[in-house]
């Protein structure tokens, strides 16, 4: 039976009501604002690198701030790729390749006034990696020097120059620029050199100023009219990001017009909030959901033929319909669009005649199972729909003959567990583990995983995973200065990883938005970056 | 009473410190690793023990907790691992709009609940008696995280009367005592107010019931005092009980309403300690649980003292 607002009201005599009972009507008057529920708990840090992982970029990173180097994000039906942000060019010396120079904007100004230079850009630096610098902090530190592993050295070479240095030769260090983002020395100045007050005032070179920030609730973005990217000019005067960690409560604040547009709904409320005319917005992403197998002496995973029968046994259609349609069967670490996908000749497909037939033939059926346990997440940012998704699989693999017990644990004891490597004393027994992660930039995608000099706890090659053929294609990538030979031998690798079967392939995430009926031209780019100023 | 006083005071001393130390150790033998709040999922292992060093979370354990209560009896309860806010920053509106919701939750549930069991009990065995024990049981029984969903698709989503989440049309900083705000407050109160009004309801009726049997009522009666004059009497001797049933009700409303605060987004302590639990952010969940720990003992002490004023028989030597 539908409750209709207007018999409910007829019915209690409440038609009457004085409008200031209800709520306000969902778009401002004088202003154009937007306000937008968002998945997180806490409004990322806004001093300069925000924490929060990488989907946070989007509320207090690009907002407020520019990058060096930027992700292409105003495009939707294709890959973005690396385009000038405060450096209009990056160029590694011929003559010694760990040698970057970096061409810097000129005419930008920090929303407090002051100029843009090399000088600003040697600061940040000194901020996030020297910690005897007397502006050094801890927190934005933490965030972004992981996302720095191949900067040694900075320097100012002229106003409008720096010369970075990377510890070896690579040519994929401008991926990592990405993560680095530029706040206000003058402003930090200003504040009386407090991190904690800057955080509350902060000032960057962003197409937004902060207007009002209240922690674990609210943070309030302005129109930065003076920005110096007219492409990147916010079209809407005020964007509202509210706090609403709980999907289900985010998607009923989004039915009763609490806020105008919330990222990743609650999956069964997704007809509902179609129905009630909002519009569900997806798109490829960079992420996978899937099973690290251990490569560990011992591991039955050693054998091709039943790391292919995992793959084989899934039912990926499935899962995307438990998903409610909101994902996208996985083939590969990336998705068939990216430009290292490659052209694998393991076809990753649901095939349980053939899984079973592997099964058996590595001396395994449903009768005499192979028996194995995996660590798994119960839940958690980028895990999805954990444990059902964990159980329908478990499910699908006993039909063709693997047992797997699942160890769950809360997504933070998984990342240590992750970091620790299959050869840590926790991990006794475990054979597989399902962080789902980031996969948009070749180190993040496939380098942290399958080189051998990434064996945890160095890095996450949690598998212990170790090819020379695929060293030798990173290796290879990471000396080439041309981008598509880079994305040649990157694909390279990628068909290595999934000829060999090295993960079980589930499903990527395709970040879904559900944007009310007021919202209009939001781009969703193929990337965990998102753009703000094209909402509309 | 001030030696009473006192002594009940010291005592809240150790219960703290055993607050603070129960608290710190479940936190490390829980699985996971603080560490996690504060770096990428990702990071390499050197940045990672770094970053260790530079949190002091490389120090035996001993001498960790030793620091925190050294830097707690001075007023500071640190910083917080994953926001890097001091925790105090952070609890005190936690603590505020908490202390804002369960105030009003306990309002609601304390004036229906006595109303409801008082009728109860004078009206044994009627329609009203077993409605309001009805009442009383789905209040008890009903999950209030539960509730709260289907009253924010009622109120919010179907009739849209009602704001479904948050705490004010700018947040709990900007509150305000007028409808625009007070509207935000009605929807979570009312859910967090059903067990109190529960178990209120089943104690009012309970003690009165007893009372209304009691020789002292049919002296009353026999005086010829009228109902009103009775139930004034039945009252007085019903407030020590059922004011304890209440003080400890509005304790587990101050730290119990994770749920409620989590479905509507309120932004309290529960709201503060879910996503603290999730991150093993060691010193918000160690500074919210001591000062939820504090209040828990403050409110029992303030029970204890309204209880000797109502009664004195109850003597506090």
């Amino acid at each position: 039976m539908t409750l209709s607002r207007r018999a409910l009201l007829g019915a209690t005599g409440l038609v009457g009501l004085p409008s200031g009972l209800l709520l306000p009507e969902a778009s401002a008057q004088s202003e154009r604002v937007l306000r937008y529920g968002i998945s997180m708990a806490d409004i990322p840090l806004t001093a300069g690198q925000p924490d929060r992982g990488a989907g946070a970029y989007q509320f207090t990173g690009h907002t407020i701030y520019d990058p060096l180097v930027a992700w292409e994000m105003d495009v939707a039906d294709r890959p973005g790729k690396l385009v000038p942000g405060l450096a209009t060019s990056w160029e590694a010396d011929p003559a010694d390749r760990k040698r970057w120079t970096l061409k810097l904007r000129q005419g930008v100004t920090f929303h407090d006034g002051s100029a843009f230079d090399a000088d600003a850009v040697i600061w940040n630096l000194e901020k996030v990696m020297n910690p005897q610098a007397p502006h050094f902090d801890q927190r934005q530190a933490a965030q972004v020097r992981p996302r720095l592993p191949s900067l040694a050295a900075w320097k100012k070479l002229d106003a409008g120059t720096v010369e970075l240095t990377t510890k070896t030769v690579d040519s994929l260090f401008p991926y990592q620029l990405l993560w680095f983002l530029v706040s206000s020395p003058a402003q930090y100045e200003k504040l009386g050199r407090s991190w904690d007050r800057f955080a509350s005032e902060p000032s960057g070179t962003g197409p937004f100023k902060l207007a009002r920030l209240v922690p674990r609730e609210r943070a309030e973005l302005v129109k930065n009219t003076a920005y110096w990217n007219p492409a990147r000019m916010p079209k809407v005067d005020r964007v509202v990001l509210v706090c609403a960690p709980d999907a289900v409560t985010r998607s009923n604040a989004l039915l009763s017009g609490q806020v105008d547009l919330i990222e990743t709904p609650a999956l069964d409320m997704v007809p509902q909030l179609k129905s009630a005319g909002n519009r569900v917005v997806e798109n490829v992403t960079p992420h996978v959901w899937n099973y690290h197998l251990s490569m560990l002496e011992g591991s039955p995973w050693r054998d091709l033929r039943l790391r292919q029968a995992a793959n084989l046994a899934i039912n990926r259609d499935d899962i995307v319909s438990l998903l409610g349609g909101l994902a996208k069967p996985a083939t590969g670490v990336v998705d068939p669009a990216s430009p290292w996908y490659g052209n694998p000749s393991f076809k990753v497909r649901y095939d349980p005649t053939e899984a079973r037939r592997l099964v058996q033939a590595a001396g395994f059926s449903p009768r005499n199972p192979l028996k194995t346990r995996f660590i798994i997440a119960t839940g958690g940012s980028g895990q999805m729909l954990s444990m059902p998704m964990n159980e329908f699989i478990q499910q699908s693999w006993k039909e063709v003959g693997i047992e797997v017990e699942f160890q769950p644990v809360e997504l933070e004891v998984l990342y240590t567990a992750w970091r620790n490597g299959a050869a840590h004393e926790s991990m006794r027994g475990i054979t597989a583990n399902n962080v789902a992660y980031v996969t948009s930039d070749p180190l993040y995608a496939l380098v942290r995983f399958f080189h051998s000099k990434q064996v945890a706890p160095v890095g996450v090659n949690w598998s212990h995973y170790s090819d020379a053929e695929t060293d030798g294609f990173i290796d290879q990538a990471m000396q080439s200065f041309d981008p598509a030979e880079q994305d040649r031998l990157m694909a390279r690798v990628h068909e290595r990883v999934v000829d060999q079967a090295l993960l079980v392939f589930v499903a990527h995430d395709t970040n879904p938005h559900v944007l009310g009926r007021n919202v209009r031209n939001y781009v969703q780019a193929q990337h965990w970056f998102q753009d703000l100023t094209t909402l509309a | 009473m001030l030696l009473y006083l006192i002594r009940r005071v010291l005592y809240a001393v150790p219960i703290a410190l055993a607050v603070g130390l129960v608290c710190f150790m479940l936190v490390q033998i829980a699985p996971g690793d603080p560490i996690n709040a504060i770096v990428p999922a990702d990071a390499p292992q050197e940045v990672v023990e770094q970053v260790r060093r530079d949190y002091g979370l490389d120090k035996p354990l001993p001498v960790q907790f030793g620091l925190w209560l050294g830097r707690v009896v001075q007023g500071d309860l640190g910083r917080s691992l994953a926001t890097g806010r001091p925790v105090t920053a952070d609890l005190v509106p936690a603590v505020a709009n908490t202390l804002t919701l369960a105030l009003v939750a306990a309002g609601i549930g304390f004036v229906l609940g006595t109303l409801l069991g008082t009728v109860a009990a004078v009206f044994r065995g009627s329609l009203l008696d077993k409605a309001a024990v009805g009442l009383a049981a789905a209040g008890v029984s009903v999950p209030h995280y539960w509730l709260g969903m289907v009253m924010v698709v009622l109120f919010s989503v179907t009739l849209n009367w009602l704001p479904a989440m948050g705490a004010g049309p700018g947040g709990s900083g900007a509150w305000a005592w007028d409808w625009a705000h007070a509207q935000f407050l009605v929807l979570p109160a009312v859910t967090l107010s059903v067990i109190p009004m529960g178990i209120v309801t089943r104690t009012v009726r309970g003690v009165v019931m007893e009372l209304l049997n009691q020789d002292f009522v049919t002296t009353l009666r026999g005086k010829g005092l009228r109902r009103g004059g009775i139930a004034l009497h039945v009252v007085k001797n019903a407030a020590p009980s059922v004011l304890a049933v209440m003080g400890l009700q509005l304790g587990y409303l101050m730290g119990g309403s994770i749920l409620v605060e989590t479905v509507f987004s309120w932004p309290g302590t529960g709201f503060l300690l879910n996503s603290a639990i999730f991150q093993r952010d060691l010193p918000v969940l160690q500074g919210t649980i001591l000062v939820l720990a504090i209040f828990f003992v403050a409110l029992n002490l303030v029970v204890d003292l309204v209880q000797t004023a109502l009664d004195p028989r109850i003597r506090r030597a």
